[in-house]
């Protein structure tokens, strides 16, 4: 009985929350489209989201393509294979670990930054007082991150994490594996298609969506002082984290598979 | 003088989960007036006015602004009817991430009839007007004290040149000088301007400066309503219990009862 009680509670909850996510979702994207745009705030938020990003998302690509070569050359080697070296490079970068590994770095960074300030603004009353100065917070707060995300993470990080992880991939598979950097460079150029960098850019925006809708629906509905702050960063965190990685077997599903 | 209320609240009702915080609550504002409402901590006086300003939605109950209904306003309606309101909050909710100037013109800004220039010269004024140096404009809200906080707080409130204004508790955490200062300014402001003024307060000095008339709320009630010069002989235990400060009397502080 009891049992059933509790199945009954927490699936009655988990639908109140979807259904509040469904309507904040509707609300912010039909803000998006329509009049007044606030440029500055748009501005602002794509040079925090994007131009700052570069450096962490740059870095942890690097790495993650040289650790990538590494691997692929060592366990090719075992069936004589090594020289499949910068296609699997190429492809396994763009289509998996550039938008992946970069929507998680920047889900922890963006998402994060953003629940904590929209909930600060919540608990301090500054949400309120902004709608009694005839500016709509979905406009003023929410509209101009969700967008600025949405762009930045296919076109500013993404792309760079998709040529540094290549490139990270190049410089071992050159400088310690004795491969000829002309003959690496046209087998990544034969190799890679438009599919692959079309899916890519696809998974960058997918996620950039769901980083930004994270952070500003969970600050949103902060609620409960400095500690109710902290939980919605953590709750924006996980949730865009797992956000990504379902989407991206989702999205892989609609390109790749046959 | 007309006949009409500016602000007239019928049988309003707001609460939060099993909490009832109004509970049918019935109070009148006329034009021009200065209404100051005292009450305990926690019964409900913020509630009221953010049901006034449509941030929190009653579940019963009629808001009548100039005679007419605001309850179930939404969009533009809403939009016109937030012009008529300023509002100082209780923690000041500045914007952290703009300027002071930026805070003050904010309300400007948003309806995009003026350039920010102009915007600029218009918020230096308004903080003149409240004592405060230019030089303060261009520091953030975060560097400034509790005292200069509120008062930035107030030339926001003022600078829309609203009709109605709400304030909430404007000097609590103040110095008794500095709590005299807004006072006055509070007092001079809404002469100036000729608005309507709606002031929460547990300062009884403030109670003496600011009110035309005084309302006591208690346990989400209106108990009583009069004229200033009738505080000191209201014939009401509840009302000289709360001016005297007395522990002892009718009103049961939530903690003993706990
Ligand atoms: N968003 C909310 N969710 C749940 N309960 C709330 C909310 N806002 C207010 N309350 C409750 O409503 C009651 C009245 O709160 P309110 O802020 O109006 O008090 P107040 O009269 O302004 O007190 P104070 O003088 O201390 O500011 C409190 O008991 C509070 O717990
Ligand atoms: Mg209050």
């Amino acid at each position: 009985m009891n049992f059933l009680a509790v199945i009954g509670r927490i699936t009655f909850s988990f639908l109140q929350a979807a259904g509040r996510l469904g309507v904040f979702a509707a609300t912010s994207l039909s803000h998006m489209f329509s009049p007044p745009f606030y440029m500055r705030s748009l501005i602002k938020q794509m040079m925090t989201i994007g131009y700052y990003s570069l450096p962490v998302v740059g870095l942890t690509a690097l790495f993650t393509g040289a650790a990538l070569a590494l691997n692929i050359y060592e366990g090719g080697s075992r069936f004589n294979a090594e020289s499949a070296l910068p296609s699997i490079v190429v492809i396994g970068i763009v289509r998996e670990l550039g938008p992946v590994l970069c929507g998680l770095i920047v889900a922890g960074r963006v998402s994060a930054s953003m629940a904590a300030e929209l909930g600060t603004m919540r608990v301090t009353e500054q949400i309120d007082a902004m709608a009694t100065l005839s500016t709509d917070p979905y406009k003023y707060l929410i509209a101009p991150r969700i967008i600025a995300t949405t762009l930045m993470m296919p076109f500013m990080l993404v792309i760079v994490a998709d040529v540094v992880g290549v490139m990270g991939g190049f410089l071992i598979a050159t400088g310690k594996l004795n491969f000829n950097a002309g003959n690496y460079m046209s087998l990544t150029m034969d190799f890679l298609e438009a599919t692959d960098v079309y899916a890519s850019l696809t998974k960058a925006a997918v996620f950039g969506f769901f980083i930004s809708l994270m952070g500003c629906y969970h600050g949103f509905y902060s609620r409960g002082g400095a500690q109710g702050v902290g939980i919605s960063t953590t709750n924006a965190v996980v949730s865009a984290c797992m956000l990504i990685l379902l989407s991206n077997y989702i999205v892989t599903e609609l390109f790749f598979a046959s | 003088m007309t006949n009409i209320p500016k602000i007239s609240l019928k049988g309003l009702h707001k609460e939060f989960g099993k909490k009832v915080v109004l509970d049918s609550l019935d109070l009148d504002v006329m034009p021009g007036e200065s209404m100051v409402i005292i009450g305990g901590s926690g019964s409900g006086k913020s509630v009221m006015l953010k049901c006034i300003l449509g941030l929190l939605h009653p579940e019963r109950g009629s808001i009548k602004v100039d005679g007419e209904e605001t309850v179930n306003l939404r969009g533009n309606g809403r939009k016109n009817l937030q012009k008529k309101f300023g509002m100082l909050f209780q923690g000041g909710a500045l914007f952290d991430s703009i300027p002071v100037w930026e805070n003050v013109a904010f309300g400007l800004l948003a309806e995009n009839k003026v350039t920010r220039t102009q915007a600029k010269e218009i918020a230096v004024e308004n903080l003149r007007r409240v004592g405060l140096s230019p030089d303060v404009a261009e520091l953030s809200p975060a560097e400034l004290s509790g005292g200069m906080q509120k008062r930035v707080g107030l030339a926001r409130a003022i600078a829309i040149k609203p009709e109605i204004i709400f304030f909430d508790e404007p000097t609590t955490g103040l110095d008794p000088i500095m709590a005299d200062v807004i006072n006055e300014l509070i007092v001079e402001r809404v002469k100036e301007m000729g608005v309507t003024a709606l002031t929460i307060t547990h300062d009884m000095s403030s109670v003496r400066k600011i009110a035309d008339k005084v309302a006591m709320i208690y346990k989400g009630n209106i108990i009583w309503t009069g004229p200033r010069s009738d505080i000191d002989h209201s014939g009401n235990a509840y009302v000289e219990q709360f001016i005297h400060g007395k522990a002892e009397g009718p009103i049961q502080m939530e903690i003993l009862k706990a």
